[in-house]
């Protein structure tokens, strides 16, 4: 079953557990500075942001299929079956193409290190296997931030929405951004006005360069036969006219 | 040396000193305080000029190697020979130095080869990382004959024979491959590149520019060579190649023009942004050359010819940092102006590029021996024949 996470806007209350139960997760320094800054940087993996009246939080989406898993050379990132999107340093070279290619803006890069990585959220991938819930979940004290099956949770936000749907926009973000995510928005609002991008694709990006790259081996036959042959007629013609000593070419 | 041309060399190697000093300092600061240091780049704009210059136009204006082969060796118009040689040299050196500002750029450069044993074959970018690798290494395999000539290694040189029309195929091949992928890099950014440039027909447009600045820079390449080393323009050659740059040059803007019809957003050129007028100085560099191009005097005038060549490269450098750098920075919601080092490092490759193409030119047998070979006016056809002749040839 793949794992999703949901994220409720009006349930929100800006609180910022989830940031620091995340910074403790992976290790990083989390005090009022960085509480202050409202984007995802190598040093802080979710942030929450504040919209005038509303909150809205940003991490990896986690995506069905993901950009930054199509577009790395290496193979570095990859959707694991459970429903994250994973990062392995080891491979990375540093070239940042998923940097620019994330439909999302997310992954971050350690600008200032010598022996630089990629960070984003992982969905918290080791807990999860584990059974256990993703720390942001687990730090939210009000719900809004909730962690389980994807399928489950879709349900859970179509309730929300049919049960007061005074309260909320009547969509779900992230059921068919780029062809799905892992993370799913409910919000009072539409979805640009807490900072989310509304003018995504419903397809899936991978496919734009797949249509392209699935088109390399009939570049190459088809290539090598035609220059093969025009070389041949070439060469021939030039062979003719000096075995019949005519006049060159 | 020229005693007459003594004190403007002086003033080149003043300006070569210069830039290879600033860049020695650029490159400690990269090594000691890492991207960070030393780019402006951020996580909302992660490529810069080392991509969008260095990479890019690098590989672009590399271009006139595998073109030339395929006219020589492929087409086998034999005429373009004297020329071959140059613009295979300018496409190995072209690549290499890419590879040089390549490991400028990548964060972790000691993995540079990751690529070659962890396939991601869904990767444009693990495609482009393959075939730049291979075609380097059939560029030191077309030059090198050059090399084995002047050792007077004949075995190697007869192997190279046997082999030389596969491995030109091969070449032809991969620079197809790469050269439009470079544009297909750009596929997968629809949310993020301005509508200007931003088409499906990306990799089709960057392989027909490649081509013509490859043709460009044959051209500069050989005005430049004939006037440091004091020899003839082979100018019925250079005319040649600037009828079909011409040729070229209208297809690619038409087709642009037809795409930008198609999609509906010809409509855009009537704002005034910054991305409208770069796009109108993209186009104007590659419009205002074809037209000239277009008349006989211009192709036959040096000068004329010269400065057309260098506007075309212009435009092709306009293009590509417009896809890599202009077209991306509202969609990223950002703005990015390179810092000095990142200028400084690409001055200073690039003034690597001139001194190792003329310290191997001075070196080695890259320009063919006028009265040797008998190349040019002696047995050559007529102007008219060989400007006349491109198109029918080529056809």
């Amino acid at each position: 079953m793949p794992k999703a996470i949901l994220y409720d806007s009006t349930m929100c209350i800006g609180c910022k557990a989830c940031e620091a139960a995340c910074a403790e997760r992976w290790r990083l320094p989390y005090n009022d500075k960085v509480a202050g800054e409202p984007r995802l940087s190598a040093h802080k993996l979710t942030a929450i942001q504040t919209f005038g009246e509303h909150f809205s939080r940003r991490l990896c989406m986690h995506c069905a299929q993901p950009t930054c898993a199509s577009v790395c050379p290496v193979g570095a990132l990859h959707k694991t079956s459970l429903g994250p999107v994973v990062y392995d340093a080891e491979k990375c070279m540093g070239c940042r193409y998923c940097m620019t290619a994330c439909p999302f803006q997310v992954p971050a890069y350690e600008w200032n290190s010598r022996l630089p990585k990629v960070r984003k959220c992982d969905m918290c991938y080791e807990r999860q296997r584990a059974g256990k819930p993703t720390a942001c979940a687990e730090a939210c004290p009000t719900g809004a931030t909730t962690c389980g099956d994807r399928e489950a949770l879709v349900a859970e936000a179509r309730r929300r929405l049919a049960a007061k749907p005074g309260d909320y926009y009547q969509r779900i973000y992230g059921l068919q951004e780029v062809g799905g995510t892992s993370v799913l928005y409910l919000s009072a609002v539409p979805f640009e006005r807490i900072g989310l991008r509304t003018d995504l694709p419903q397809q899936p990006l991978p496919q734009l360069t797949w249509r392209v790259l699935e088109a390399v081996p009939d570049v190459v036959s088809v290539g090598s036969v035609l220059l093969g042959g025009i070389w041949w007629i070439t060469n021939r013609r030039d062979e003719v006219a000096r075995a019949e000593g005519g006049k060159r070419r | 040396m020229n005693g007459r041309k003594l004190p403007r060399f002086t003033v080149w190697r003043a300006v070569f000193a210069v830039l290879m000093a600033a860049g020695a300092y650029a490159t400690y600061l990269r090594v000691r305080y890492g991207l960070g240091g030393v780019t402006n780049l951020s996580d909302q704009f992660p490529w810069g000029i080392w991509i969008g210059f260095d990479i890019l136009c690098g590989v672009g204006l590399a271009a006139g190697g595998f073109t030339l082969v395929a006219v020589v060796h492929i087409f086998n118009i034999e005429r373009y020979k004297p020329i071959l040689r140059p613009a295979i040299l300018t496409a190995f050196l072209g690549y290499v130095l890419v590879v040089l500002a390549l490991l400028f750029d990548l964060g972790r450069p000691d993995r540079v080869w990751h690529p070659l044993v962890m396939w991601n074959p869904h990767s444009v970018m693990f495609e482009v990382a393959w075939c730049v690798t291979l075609y380097t290494t059939v560029l030191a395999l077309e030059f090198a004959p050059a090399v084995f000539e002047k050792l007077g290694w004949h075995k190697p040189l007869d192997w190279l024979k046997f082999v030389s029309v596969p491995l030109m195929i091969v070449g032809v091949i991969l620079s197809t491959l790469h050269q439009s992928s470079l544009g297909s890099l750009y596929l997968i950014v629809p949310h993020k590149l301005y509508a200007l440039w931003y088409t499906p027909f990306l990799p089709v447009f960057f392989y027909l520019s490649a081509i013509c600045a490859g043709l460009a820079m044959t051209i500069f390449e050989s005005w430049h060579s004939s006037r440091a080393f004091g020899r003839d323009l082979e100018l019925p050659l250079a005319a040649g190649l600037a009828r079909v740059l011409a040729v070229l040059l209208m297809t690619l803007l038409f087709v642009r023009f037809l795409d930008l019809q198609q999609r509906g957003v010809l409509g855009l050129l009537l704002r005034n942004r910054t991305e409208t007028w770069l796009f109108g100085l993209e186009i104007a560099l590659l419009a205002v050359p074809m037209a000239l191009l277009f008349r006989r005097r211009v192709r036959w005038n040096p000068a004329k010819l010269y400065g057309c060549a260098v506007m075309v490269i212009f435009g092709f450098i306009a293009n590509r940092l417009n896809v890599s750098v202009t077209g991306m920075e509202a969609g990223s919601g950002t703005h990015y102006v390179p810092r000095w080092t990142e200028v400084a490092v690409t001055l200073a490759i690039i003034a690597l590029g001139f001194a190792v193409f003329r310290a191997i030119a001075q070196y080695f047998p890259v320009f063919e021996e006028h009265h040797a070979s008998g190349a040019g006016s002696s047995r050559g056809p007529t102007r008219e024949a060989v400007d006349e002749g491109v198109p029918a040839g080529v056809g």
